[in-house]
């Protein structure tokens, strides 16, 4: 809890200018807290008088922080194939086990796995547990979490990171509980703190409102899932050396209570948009599902994928898997081009750290101008051909 | 089919906004609503409860103004809520958040089903959910798109993936976490919101649900604030001069990079 004391307080306010949460309030004199305090400790640093204390932080039970060694990174495999975050987290990963002088390994979990392992080894891995079993074929929270909880348990790892998707984020919030590990999600920046190389963590909060960063001081493995497309992959290198370690899974880590009756790829579009380095996002200013038509050849003469504001998802021209934003999917592509969207927050929150952000609007106040990089003021109907033109013109020539 | 929703308080993202002078959020005029995801929750147990019996209880663990909430999902046809509230709580992270959450489920006793939006949009972690199914032994599928068939024994569902989705069976007591694809939320009826005025709460404490202390609030999360700041700034508003020929012409010479 977050104490003030009266008795030194002298309202100056200094605590009510440093709350990012504006949770403190100097009321007549005094500083008072309100609910929306989130305990960051913002204000107890600034306080000069001393007036503030956090209390009840300190933890009763304490790991033993020494015996837990090495980053691992959750490399997701699924349908015959690596997700690309996972290459994107043993380059980050790399980075981490350099600054603490440890290995980095990485955790292979799926069926008919081939040449993956060397693959990873090539992209940062010294060590790859492989788990490589016709059982695993098929997603589950169950089995996947038995596995890697066990794993971690065994070998002890100081971090464990995997990516922000679908089943890293469906599985990895189990086995943080399972272990009693602290879990930060959707994490875009990693570091290792200088003083005592604990892993810092920032992400975005309230829509990306606001950036926080976040550690674990006494548990672990300190565990963050991260967002796709945010770290960058080392250039394969054959001649790195690793060694693959076969880990053979028990029948008490199969059996689960969840059947996955079938896996069904979806035929249209390519709906992993979050996967996509450039995005061609349309929104309701393209009038009709003949307007989605002309995103999609945008997207082709571009090799994009199509994504969606919530307005267009549900008039029902495109599906749900496609939608940006706070009740949709976060993404952050190299390239999102907002065609006809008028960039309401909800849908600015989820593509806000795209790197190049462009906005086509013949609305020259709407507010998607204001997160843009380029912008183009005009009817898309008209702009979009000529564009499609001049970009097939120039990959021609 | 008794179904227990757990539904959070949240501050309405277009209320929250950067003070651009002290980059902090501003408060004034925030309102609060229920967490979006857990409104097609709520609806899902609704409808289920319909089609099979029951009861549906909502449960949120908030201040006592979360009480709002409560009122709301019981004029959306919910039977019973339950306050989980105490300073004590203060400053929980998803994993004190979810062993709160998991020890009034306790006391509640007695459900089949536990239903979760998928994220809270505040801090859109979505791990409460799984984290609340491993702490109650049970077994949890995460963002259900579409229950195709729904009795006491079994549930058939899709759980939505990133290249598709896929098809679940799995049987009760189960904790599920739901995206918006699932349903469209009902708007309150005029009995609903006659039964919500009403309405009355069970309040439980930190010491009602017989919670340690070293493992609720600020003590018992494992994850810890040590900074908040705000995001760089986007450059913006840069928009594009000339005729529009030369500003597409443009556009393509900046975008060359990606192409
Ligand atoms: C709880 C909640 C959650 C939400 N979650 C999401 C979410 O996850 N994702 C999301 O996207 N939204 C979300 N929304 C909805 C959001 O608030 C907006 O309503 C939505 O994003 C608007 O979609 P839009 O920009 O396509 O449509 P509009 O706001 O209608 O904008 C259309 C734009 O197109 C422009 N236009 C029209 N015709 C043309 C033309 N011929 N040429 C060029 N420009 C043209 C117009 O100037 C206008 O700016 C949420 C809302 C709530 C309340
Ligand atoms: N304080 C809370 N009270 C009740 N339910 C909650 C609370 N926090 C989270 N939840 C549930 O957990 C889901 C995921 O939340 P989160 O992990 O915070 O993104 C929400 O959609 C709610 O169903």
């Amino acid at each position: 809890m977050l104490i003030v004391d009266n008795e030194l307080c002298v309202g100056c306010g200094v605590c009510e200018d440093n709350c990012a949460f504006a949770a403190i309030e100097v009321k007549d004199g005094l500083a008072v807290v309100g609910d929306a305090c989130t305990l960051c400790g913002s204000c107890v640093d600034v306080c000069e008088v001393e007036a503030l204390t956090l209390e009840g932080v300190e933890k009763s039970v304490q790991v033993d922080l020494e015996s837990w060694s090495g980053v691992w990174v959750y490399c997701e495999f699924r349908a015959g194939s690596l997700a690309p975050v996972s290459l994107e987290l043993l380059g980050v990963g790399r980075k981490l086990a350099d600054a603490r002088g440890v290995d980095l390994s990485a955790v292979l979990i799926g069926a008919d796995t081939g040449e993956t392992a060397a693959q990873l080894i090539g992209h940062g891995a010294d060590t790859v547990y492989r788990v490589d079993n016709p059982s695993l074929q098929y997603f589950t929270d169950e089995a996947y979490g038995a596995v890697l909880t066990d794993l971690i348990t065994k070998h002890k790892p100081e971090i464990v990171l995997a990516g922000a998707t679908a089943i890293g984020r469906s599985f990895i919030p189990g086995v943080a509980n399972s272990l009693g590990a602290g879990l930060t999600a959707d994490c875009t920046e990693l570091a290792i703190r200088e003083d005592d190389g604990a892993l810092l963590q920032t992400r975005p909060a309230f829509g990306g409102n606001i950036m926080a960063t976040i550690v674990c001081p006494s548990s672990r493995p300190q565990m963050s899932t991260v967002r796709p497309k945010v770290m960058k992959p080392l250039e394969f290198d054959a001649s790195r050396n690793g060694v693959v370690e076969d880990i053979a899974v028990t029948a008490e880590q199969l059996q689960t209570k969840v059947r996955v009756l079938e896996s069904v790829i979806s035929e249209q579009d390519n709906v992993n948009i979050q996967e996509s380095d450039i995005l061609i996002g349309g929104g309701r200013g393209l009038d009709s599902e003949k307007g989605f038509k002309l995103i999609r050849e945008l997207a082709e003469s571009m090799d994009a994928a199509v994504s969606a504001s919530r307005a267009v998802v549900d008039a029902g021209w495109i599906g749900y898997p496609h939608q940006v934003g706070q009740t949709g999917k976060t993404v952050a592509p190299k390239l999102y081009i907002a065609c006809g969207i008028s960039g309401a927050i909800q849908h600015v929150a989820g593509m806000q750290s795209s790197e190049t952000i462009v906005a086509i609007n013949r609305d020259k106040d709407a507010p998607i101008f204001d997160v843009a990089d380029f912008g183009l003021v005009g009817d898309l109907f008209e702009i979009i051909p000529i564009l499609i033109n001049k970009i097939e013109g120039n990959r021609g020539s | 089919m008794n179904i227990i929703v757990c539904i959070k308080q949240v501050p309405d993202a277009k209320d929250v906004r950067l003070d651009p002078e002290t980059n902090t959020l501003a408060r004034e005029g925030v309102q609060s609503i229920m967490n979006p995801y857990d409104q097609h929750a709520l609806e899902e147990a609704v409808s289920l409860r319909e089609q099979l019996g029951g009861k549906v209880t909502v449960l949120t663990m908030g201040p006592p103004q979360a009480e709002e909430i409560l009122k709301q999902a019981i004029s959306c046809g919910a039977d019973k809520g339950v306050l989980v509230s105490d300073r004590a709580f203060a400053g929980a992270d998803t994993w004190a958040t979810s062993y709160t959450l998991a020890k009034a489920v306790e006391k509640i006793g007695d459900f089949d089903l536990i239903l979760c939006g998928k994220q809270a949009i505040d801090g859109d972690t979505a791990q409460v959910g799984p984290g609340l199914a491993i702490r109650l032994d049970i077994p949890f599928v995460t963002c259900i798109q579409n229950i195709r068939e729904a009795s006491e024994s079994e549930l058939v569902m899709e759980r939505m993936m990133d290249d598709g989705y896929d098809v679940v069976a799995v049987s009760c007591p189960v904790l599920l976490t739901v995206v918006k694809d699932l349903n469209t939320p009902r708007v309150p009826s005029l009995k609903g919101k006659m039964k919500a005025k009403k309405a009355e709460f069970t309040v439980l404490s930190a010491e009602d649900i017989g919670a340690d202390a070293a493992c609720i609030g600020l003590a018992g999360s494992p994850t810890q604030v040590v900074d908040v700041f705000p995001p760089k700034p986007r450059g913006g508003r840069a928009i594009l001069n000339g005729s529009m020929e030369e500003q597409i012409e443009q556009l393509v010479e900046k975008l060359a990079v990606y192409l």
